[in-house]
Order: structure tokens, then sequence, then C-alpha cells
């Protein structure tokens, strides 16, 4: 259901309020002109009228059963005939309309109205920035938690009611509106706050491809100047979605072919790579490098395909167990038959296989693969692909080199994306610089940070972001260098936790590494990477001048104009220093 | 011809009439102005309020605005009545008469202008 009859279903429901209504004013207007026209008695017998101003307060209180008795005189037979039927009308007429409304309260399609109507309302009151998140499954509850923890705003729309009501249970910091609807029509992407003056991108996630392009089309065309990031399997749906200008498709299995082929032929570049992309919260893990050597894949489905041609791209040989009979035109090296049986993986040649890939979209098929090949060659290497989240406890007990889990490959590509949008031009230099390059540097901040999930920001210098420094650069002539911003701001002896990866200045020039006697420069923007406590003391000295005074030059600025003052005096005593 | 028609512009016409009979007379004499009639008005307004309850249109809308106006005036007389009848003492002078009338006055003009609107909204129509 749209918006569009959302929004009439209220019309509607007003509507079918009118009888109710009419009826008790009607019954309201026969009891008092007959209570008006019936004689009666005054208090000293003489025969009168009521007034319409007694008559309203007699009915009044006796249609809602409060009943006072009979005010202001004692009542005359007539009149108390005519009360007694209009007891019985009010009565119906209460019950009557009571009853209509809360059928009208119970009816689904207004229930529907009246929670679409307060997310609307929800959305339309964000006064900070967002992300439209489209499927909240095992992917969207990842990226929402991360989010979260980032503390950056977050809006869902799930088509499974059940998944949308559990997004109450998982107490995220933040509000996060959700909604039970089709993210892929317009109407809904709409109310969701595709326009919204603070939406900043669409995160489409569903499992459905089509649901997907379906989205990535709706904000092409209705908001184009935001960030559109897309999950999608089949490749000719990707191709599509390029093809209309979509920046950000992300394919799970394709990505992590990708990283495969880096970790085959650039393993610390790799680490490097997965150490600055963690989700927050995470420890990354150390692994052994996959050896270059013969291997064998298990499943030659979509996810087969794209490793076996990144294996391919490495130039290592392959041996695939597929129940499919080869194409014709394939010249691979295949064996027919249950990659979970041992005489298929022995015919595949496991005992001289270096490395395996159990790749099927079934999560025990791949467990009982991998648990039978280590049985025939212990020192394999074994990349484990796990659909679904549900199984994460057998893949945990089962050490695996690699487990690949698309929702969390999706997830990461995502922030890194959102997050720091630096970083994806470094994480292409690391590729460039070679294997050396990227090892020292692996050590360098490894041995400094530890194996945790760093946090990884970028700031801008600009007015925004950096008034204080921003003030500073205007007024005076010294460069101003980079080691000495990054210096505790409770004690400027010690450096800040961070490290500086990035520089781009405002004429497109780029810094790999920056350092310490690096000047900057109003519109630099940095990429740093460093504990989480690290930033909140960086944006102190960005954000306050007496920090940044302090940090900079080691004086205390008094705060506030007597303590200036004083300082001022102070400092011309000729006796003290 | 439509039922709902016949009666939503019954009601309309029937809330002004009444109004109008309220309204007629001098202004201070309060024989020329039955408190039967402003009751009458006032049940007839609020009826026609309700019907237009629920009009998603444009003139729904203004449908709707010009009746609680009227409902505003009308109520607002008697609440005039009510306190000229019975708390000062006094009863109907020709002060509170003035009053009362001058603001069903008001509530008039407000029906004129649902009548108005019905006229205007028959004339658009094509058949």
């Amino acid at each position: 259901m749209n918006p569009e009859s959302y929004e009439s279903t209220f019309f509607l429901a007003l509507r079918r309020m009118r009888a109710p209504l009419i009826t008790l004013i009607v019954i309201y207007a026969v009891s008092i002109l007959g209570l008006t026209l019936i004689p009666g008695l005054d208090a000293e017998g003489n025969p009168s009228r009521m007034s319409f101003l007694h008559a309203f307060y007699f009915i009044s209180y006796t249609a809602t059963t409060i009943g006072f008795g009979e005010i202001p005189n004692a009542f005359s037979e007539a009149q108390r005939m005519w009360v007694t039927l209009c007891i019985y009308l009010s009565v119906i007429g209460w019950a009557y309309s009571i009853g209509a409304l809360l059928a009208l309260l119970q009816d689904q399609n207004f229930r529907n109205a009246v929670r679409l109507q307060r997310f609307g309302r929800a959305v339309r009151n964000m006064r900070e920035p967002f992300y439209l998140v489209c499927g909240y499954g095992e992917t969207g509850q990842l990226l929402c938690r991360a989010l979260d923890q980032l503390g950056v705003r977050a809006i869902v729309i799930e088509v499974s009611e059940s998944r949308v009501s559990q997004l109450d249970l998982h107490g995220h910091s933040a509000d996060i509106p959700a909604l039970a609807a089709d993210a892929s029509q317009p109407e809904i992407l709409k109310l969701a706050g595709l326009t919204h003056r603070y939406c900043r991108g669409v995160i489409a996630l569903t499992n459905d491809d089509s649901a997907n392009l379906a989205i990535a089309i709706a904000v092409r065309l209705l908001a184009s100047q935001l960030t559109t990031l897309c999950r999608v399997e089949a490749l000719e749906t990707a191709a599509n979605m390029a093809s209309f200008g979509t920046r950000h498709i992300i394919n799970p299995f394709d990505k992590f072919g990708r990283y495969l082929a880096l970790a085959l032929h650039a393993p610390a570049a790799y680490h490097l790579l997965e150490w600055l992309t963690a989700v927050p919260g995470t420890k990354v893990e150390p692994h052994r490098d996959p050896p270059r050597g013969h291997w064998v894949l298990c499943g030659y489905g979509r996810f087969g395909k794209v490793l076996v041609s990144a294996l391919e791209q490495e130039n290592v040989p392959i041996t695939i167990i597929d129940h499919d009979p080869p194409l014709e035109s394939d010249h691979r090296h295949w064996v027919r038959g249950d990659g979970s049986g041992a005489p298929a993986l022995l015919e595949a040649g496991i005992q001289q296989a270096v490395g395996i890939v159990a790749s099927t979209n079934d999560d025990v098929n791949n467990l009982s693969i991998v648990v039978t090949a280590r049985k025939l060659n212990a020192r394999l290497f074994v990349v484990l692909r796990q659909n679904l989240q549900a199984h994460q406890a057998l893949f945990d007990a089962f050490e695996s080199d690699f487990t690949v889990v698309p929702s969390q490959i999706i997830a990461r590509e995502c922030l890194a994306i959102l997050t720091t949008p630096l970083l994806a031009p470094f994480l292409w230099q690391i590729k460039q610089r070679g294997e050396s390059w990227a090892s020292t540097l692996l050590d360098q901040l490894t041995s400094r940070f530890g194996w945790e999930t760093p946090t990884v920001w970028s700031v801008r210098i600009d007015a925004a972001q950096a008034p204080a420094l921003m003030e500073r650069l205007k007024l005076s002539r010294i460069p101003m260098l980079l080691g000495d911003l990054l210096r505790n701001p409770h004690d400027r002896a010690q450096e800040l936790d961070c490290r500086a990866l990035y520089l781009v200045r405002e004429d497109d020039t780029t810094v790999m590494l920056p350092h310490r006697h690096t000047s900057l420069q109003a519109g630099d923007q940095l990429l740093l990477v460093g504990r989480r406590e690290a930033r909140g003391d960086l944006e102190l000295t960005l954000n306050n001048e007496n920090t940044l005074e302090y940090v900079l030059r080691g004086r205390e600025i008094p705060g506030g104009w007597v303590w200036e003052q004083l300082a001022r005096i102070h400092a011309r005593r000729p006796d003290s220093r | 011809m439509n039922l709902e028609k016949v009666i939503f512009g019954f009601f309309i016409v029937l809330a002004a009439t009444l109004n109008f009979g309220f309204f007629i007379g001098d202004i201070d004499n309060p024989i020329h102005h039955d408190v039967y009639e402003l009751f009458a008005a006032i049940v007839v307004n609020l009826i026609a309020t309700v019907l237009k309850f629920g009009d998603r249109t444009h003139i729904g809308a203004i449908h709707l605005s010009t009746s609680l106006v009227a409902d505003l005036q009308l109520i607002a007389a008697a609440l005039v009545w009510g306190y000229g009848a019975h708390i000062t003492g006094a009863g109907i002078t020709p002060e509170i008469t003035t009053k009362v009338v001058s603001l069903s006055g008001g509530a008039l003009f407000a029906n004129v202008v649902s009548m108005v609107i019905l006229i205007a909204e028959t004339i658009m129509q094509k058949r």
C-alpha cells in the first residue's frame, strides 16, 4: 500500500464517524428540546418550563450517566416520562458511537495509516545527517549497529514486519525510525526521507537484486546528488546499475575474490586493508597467508566462478569439484562428484593441494567438505563460505583460514565508503605501492595500535570542522606543522595516539603518510588512524582556541575577561617571569 | 440524482435559513428573536459540520472551515444568551439581545459563504 492510500484511510475514517456523530447530535437535540417544551413546576408549585441552559445541563449529566438528580426543581410526571425516554436514547447513542470508534481503532488499515504517519513525522523531524538503509537482514543489522556506534543516524525500511519489531530489541543508542514496507516503491522511499535535506545517502541491502535495482534508479532520478550503495549478486544487474551511474555497487563475492587475489600476491597489503576496514568493535586476527600452489574448489556456482577467475588471474592451478558436467568450452581440470566425500577429493588431488575452497550455497555441506579435506591433508589452507549467520557457532568451532561471510563483507565495504571517503584512494595507493612498503607500514601501525580495530576518520580543515585552527591559520604566518597539532591536549609532552595516513590539499595534490614536519593549510583533508580517544582529543584541539594554544605553545590561556586582565598585569610585572 | 448531495445541500441551506430567521428583526427587540430558532440553528449547523467531515478536496476543506466558523459564532451567541437569562438575573434585556443577534449575524455570514461555495460547486459540475 502506498502513502497516498494510507492518507485516504484517514479521510475514510472521518467519513465513517459521520453517522455516529450525527446520531449523538440528534439525540441530544431532541432530548433538550423536549425538556424545554414539557410543562413542569417551579419551586412554589407554579407551572413553568425548563430553560435551555438547565435542559442542556441536565441532559449532559444524564447522558454521561453521572446523574445528579432532578435539578433545579423536582420534575413533573410528564417530565419524568420524557426523561426516561431520553436516558434510553442517550445510552443507545453513546454505545453506538463508542462502538464505532473502537471498531475504527481496531481496523488494520487504520492502524497502518497511524503507523505510517508516525514514521513520516519521525523522519521529517530528523535534524541531523542520516542514511537510509533499505533491508534490515543480517547485513542491515550489522551496518546499523556499526553506524550507531559511530554516532551516525539511520532510517530503516524493511519488508518483513518481524524484523522491524526486532529492531527495538537491538538496543541502539540513538533512535532508528523503521517502517515495514516495500522499499522498491518510490513513494515509500520519499516518505522515508529520500528527498530530506539531511539525507546523506541510500544503502540498498535487500536480498533481492531487482528491488535494489529499483531503489538505485529511484535515487538516481529523485535525488541524484545522494551517495548510493547497492548490494548486488548477479553480474547483469551490476552492469545495469553501472549503466545509469550508480557509483558504489557492492558484490560481496566479487569483493572477496579480489581480496583473495590480493592476499595471494601481496599478503601485507591485504592485512593492512583488512585492518583499516574492519567493522568497529571486532578484533582482526592475523592469519597465515594463502600459499601458492595447487588449489581445489568445491561448488562452481556464483561465488565459485568469481573465485576461480580471481585465482586464475594469479596463475594458480585449480581443480573444480561439482555435480554438474563442465561446459564444452571449459578446459579446466574438472572432477564430477560430491566434494563432501573422500573419493572426489582424492581424485581432485587433495593430498598434493595447498588450499581448498568450499563454496557451495549450503553451510552444512561446506563444513562437511572442509572437515573431510583436513582429515586427508592437515596443512590445507581453508577458505569457507558461510551463508547464514545462524550457523556462526559451527564456523567458529572449525578454525578455517578465511571464512567468507557476505553480510560482513558488505557491511565493511559500506562503512568504509560512508564514513571515510578518503580511505578508498588511500587503499588504492596501498595496492600500487607494493608489498614491502605495505609490510613496513603494517608493522609500524600494528606495533603501535595493536590488532584491535582502529578508528579511521577524516578531518577537513575548514570553518565547520576546525574553527579554532582556521582562526589561527588566518592570523599567523608561521607554518602549522602536523606534528605540533597531533599532541595530547591534557599533556602536550605526549603525542596523540593516532597517525596521519593521507593528506589531500585543496588543489588535489596528495601526500602519502605525511610526517610531523608537513605543514597544514586551510582546505586540507586528512585521513587519520588511531584510537577512539585520540579522535575526541583532536576534535577538542581543532574546535577550542584555548586547547589549541596549549597544544601548540604550552601556554594556558585564562578563560574570561577578568582572568585575562589579571594575567596581563602579572605578565607586565618585572619580577615575574 | 445523488441522495448524498440532496442531504448535504438540504442541511447547508437549512442551517443558513434558520440562522437568517433568527437574525431578522430589530436588533435589540427580544420578541423578534426566538430562542428555539437559535437552538434549531445550532443543531442543524452541527449536523452540517459533521456531514462535511472526510472530504479530501480543496472545496471540501473550505466548506468545513466556514461551517466551523458558524458553529463557533452560534455557540458563542448561545453562551451569551445563557449568561443573560440566568446569570445576570436581569433576564433578556435589549443589550443582551443585541449581543446575541450580532453574533448570530456573523454566523449568518459564514453560512452565506457556505451557500455560495455550494452554488459555485454545483455550477462547476459539467452535467
